[in-house]
């Protein structure tokens, strides 16, 4: 097997692939939070993707990726066998959970939010958790059934797993922070909320969950370039002070960060072409946005 | 009789087209060209040259076998202090080094060391001279290498030689370090000088794994105690940008210029062939004077932006090298000295609008010797503009200190390291910008060739 291959290759939903990677330094380390980059070909972005499963035995990572962009949509054409130039990895820092004793984590009740291909990084942190014995809460949320991924996965792991869209195709009918509130006003009480997906989603989790005072942890999908602390593209406000998502994150207090300056510099490469594309998109069939360009 | 030559003046792109593309400016000597630049070489018995080369090439030596014509003959002299002629012939601050004490510039022109160092380099990698691993004898011994910058290359290339089994890792997916992703093409070709210059490296045997972040893919504590290093270099850089902390700084528009030439320099954004993309702003402001800023205005400049510098300083005070800010000048780069921007200001959709200025005048010198400039109340105006690059220096990056046992660093956040460059932990050396903060690739690749000897004595004491 050849350094950056791709062992297999998955269509989970229309424009969202999932891919087993030949990479074996990385996977001997990475840790459920963390993130790596792919540069496709010779002339290639650095698109950084979340890590969404690791089997160090077999030197394998798994990427989840929704072709949005052009270097999304370059990534996602790739198939079986062939190689990427390079996948860089782990980025960030693991999720705080690792940090955690056993006895800490069994103590808490968690409740993660995935919105769109938010599935894809939440996925190692609720499996960390079933391994510990765990049960924690996951709410996927798309905007129709078709476009909801992992489910089956999640299941395997806990049996807390609600669903929401956003025209009710598929379980409640409602954003993921309806759900949430209508999950707490039932009588359930987190003590910690992780969500990751599209940053708008993110925003609003955040201020649910602060109106409800529940601690809150995001994952920020930043734009950056080489991910090592270089080059500061992927800098964030979070309670004031400006953070490198890179290698101070990639997760931070939910109630802390500047998510109007986040929209705002996610869209910063966003070409009029790639605004249109997007818009046309939200319209007729794509979720959310987890991670890429 | 020689210094009644006058320098040899090196032929150039003219400025307004090389405004336009990314071309090197400098086209460098002929032969003849360098053999009579050569002559002018007074050949010192005491050459101050030498002393002022911070790794103290012979130069009179090298120019005068320049003159006899053994081209070969010059490149093993230098080659015996420098690792990279091509390179430092092309990037070294010679007015402040070899050509800054040059006898000849006393009453008139010094020697254009530079240009003939250049030359000898650019000859032996165009005559294919690439050296070989032959003969090396190998003593079983593995040294890991971290960053494949200047200071990495020389000290692997010095371990190679020696017989040990050289790994470098690098974190990015292009080796070369600051040569790479720093300084652009149009002063140091990629393909033709640095490809050729690790092509070099690796015909020693040096193994380059690219894409292993040291302190996140592997850490020092794993390649000496799982995969079986004898010893560590590192020699990761200073590449963290700072940012000057003031308001509106993370508006859109605003990048550093490390940013701005990774995107450039590295992934070829200035190509429509390459996916990443690039902000080309129609008036750009760099905030800053060294070499990075100069780098980062020429660039702004290459893609088509009206391009501004701003330095709180004088022109007297410029860090860049006098070179870089003659052909600055020369392509039509604007210079607002003596000015700090205070504030940059947001249109309604939080772009960059303008970057809102302080003009400045000199105080009394500071510990560091310059005259710190004093901010004149009420001298306050506003720049218009749609991008702003900082590029006001770097500091290291933090990752490998705090994923290392025992590796101390300083206030600055630099590894401290001994006269020897050994680290605080038995077995890890460090040098170039880690160590010394951001400074130049001479000064990067001398550490590494003295760390190469260090390690030795090291592996020999085990």
């Amino acid at each position: 097997m050849n350094n950056f291959q791709i062992k297999e290759r998955k269509d989970l939903a229309p424009s969202i692939v999932l891919m087993d990677v030949y990479s074996p330094r990385l996977a001997n380390v990475a840790l459920p939070g963390q993130f790596l980059i792919v540069v496709a070909d010779e002339k290639g972005e650095r698109v950084p993707l979340t890590i969404c499963d690791y089997n160090r035995e077999e030197g394998i990572v798994t990427i989840v990726i929704q072709a949005i962009g052009a270097s999304t949509k370059k990534i996602c054409g790739f198939k079986e066998g062939d190689c990427f130039r390079d996948v860089v990895g782990p980025l960030g820092n693991p999720s705080e959970l690792v940090e955690k004793t056993d006895e800490e984590l069994s103590s808490m009740n968690i409740m993660f939010i995935a919105g769109g291909l938010g599935a894809a990084p939440v996925y190692p942190q609720v499996r960390y958790l079933a391994e510990r014995g765990i049960k924690a809460h996951v709410i996927i949320g798309a905007k129709t059934k078709g476009l909801v991924i992992m489910e089956k996965e999640f299941r395997k792991l806990t049996p807390n797993v609600h669903i929401a869209t956003d025209d009710g195709s598929y379980g409640f009918h409602g954003l993921v922070t309806d759900l949430l509130k209508s999950l707490v006003a039932e009588g359930n009480k987190f003590d910690l909320v992780v969500a990751i997906g599209p940053m708008i989603m993110m925003k609003f989790a955040a201020l649910t969950t602060k109106a409800l005072g529940i601690r809150t942890i995001v994952s920020l999908n930043s734009l950056m370039v080489d991910g090592t602390g270089m080059c500061g593209a992927c800098r964030v406000s979070v309670g004031g002070k400006t953070r490198f998502a890179c290698v101070e994150g990639p997760e931070f207090d939910g109630h802390e960060v500047d998510f109007d300056q986040a929209l705002r510099r996610g869209g910063m490469y966003r070409t009029l072409e790639q605004r249109c594309n997007e818009e046309h998109d939200h319209k007729c069939n794509i979720g959310g946005t987890g991670n890429g360009k | 009789m020689a210094n009644k030559i006058p320098r040899v003046p090196v032929r150039e792109q003219a400025p307004a087209v090389r405004a336009t593309n990314f071309e090197e400016v400098c086209y460098g000597y002929n032969v003849e060209e360098a053999q009579l630049e050569a002559s002018r070489c007074l050949n010192c018995k005491n050459p101050r040259c030498m002393n002022a080369c911070p790794v103290n090439i012979n130069i009179p030596k090298f120019i005068s076998e320049i003159l006899s014509g053994d081209f070969k003959a010059a490149a093993n002299t230098i080659s015996e202090d420098s690792l990279l002629p091509s390179v430092c012939g092309r990037v070294c601050p010679q007015e402040t080094q070899c050509e800054g004490s040059c006898i000849l510039g006393v009453k008139g022109e010094s020697v254009s060391i530079g240009k003939l160092e250049r030359f000898v380099g650019d000859w032996t990698l165009e005559n294919g001279d690439f050296g070989s691993a032959e003969g090396i004898v190998k003593n079983g011994k593995k040294i890991a290498v971290v960053g494949s910058g200047p200071a990495g290359l020389a000290c692997a290339a010095d371990l190679a030689k020696l017989g040990y089994e050289v790994t470098i890792f690098e974190a990015l997916h292009k080796a070369g370090g600051v040569l790479a992703y720093g300084i652009p093409e149009f002063r140091l070709p990629k393909s033709k000088i640095l490809d050729n210059e690790l092509k070099k490296v690796k015909a020693l045997g040096v193994k380059i794994e690219t894409d292993v972040i040291i302190g996140r893919t592997s850490t020092i504590d794993s390649l000496m105690n799982d995969e079986g290093f004898s010893a560590v270099f590192v020699a990761s850089g200073a590449g963290l940008p700072k940012f000057m902390g003031i308001e509106g700084e993370n508006l859109n528009g605003v990048v550093s210029a490390n940013e701005y030439l990774t995107r450039v320099n590295l992934m070829k954004a200035f190509s429509s062939e390459y996916d990443t993309p690039i902000l080309v702003g129609e008036k750009t402001v760099v905030v800053g004077g060294g070499n990075v800023a100069m780098d980062a205005v020429r660039t702004a400049k290459r893609l088509g932006s009206d391009a501004y510098i701003v330095y709180r300083r004088g022109e007297e005070e410029l860090p860049a090298r006098k070179e870089e800010v003659h052909h600055a000048k020369e392509e039509g780069i604007n210079f607002e000295m003596l000015t700090n921007p205070i504030e940059i200001l947001s249109d309604d959709k939080g772009w960059v609008k303008a970057v809102r200025c302080i003009r400045q005048e000199l105080g009394e010198p500071d510990e560091s010797g310059r005259r710190s400039p004093q901010p004149i109340p009420g001298s306050e105006f506003e720049i218009e503009c749609d991008s702003v690059i900082m590029a006001l220096g770097t500091s290291p990056n933090p990752l490998i200190a705090n994923t290392t046992n025992g590796l101390e660093k300083n206030r600055r956040g630099c590894l401290v390291a001994d006269e020897t460059l050994a680290t605080t932990r038995k077995g890890v050396f460090a040098g170039g910008d880690t160590v010394s903060g951001a400074a130049t690739v001479i000064l990067a690749m001398g550490a590494g060739r003295r760390a190469a000897k260090s390690i030795d004595e090291y592996c020999k004491s085990l």
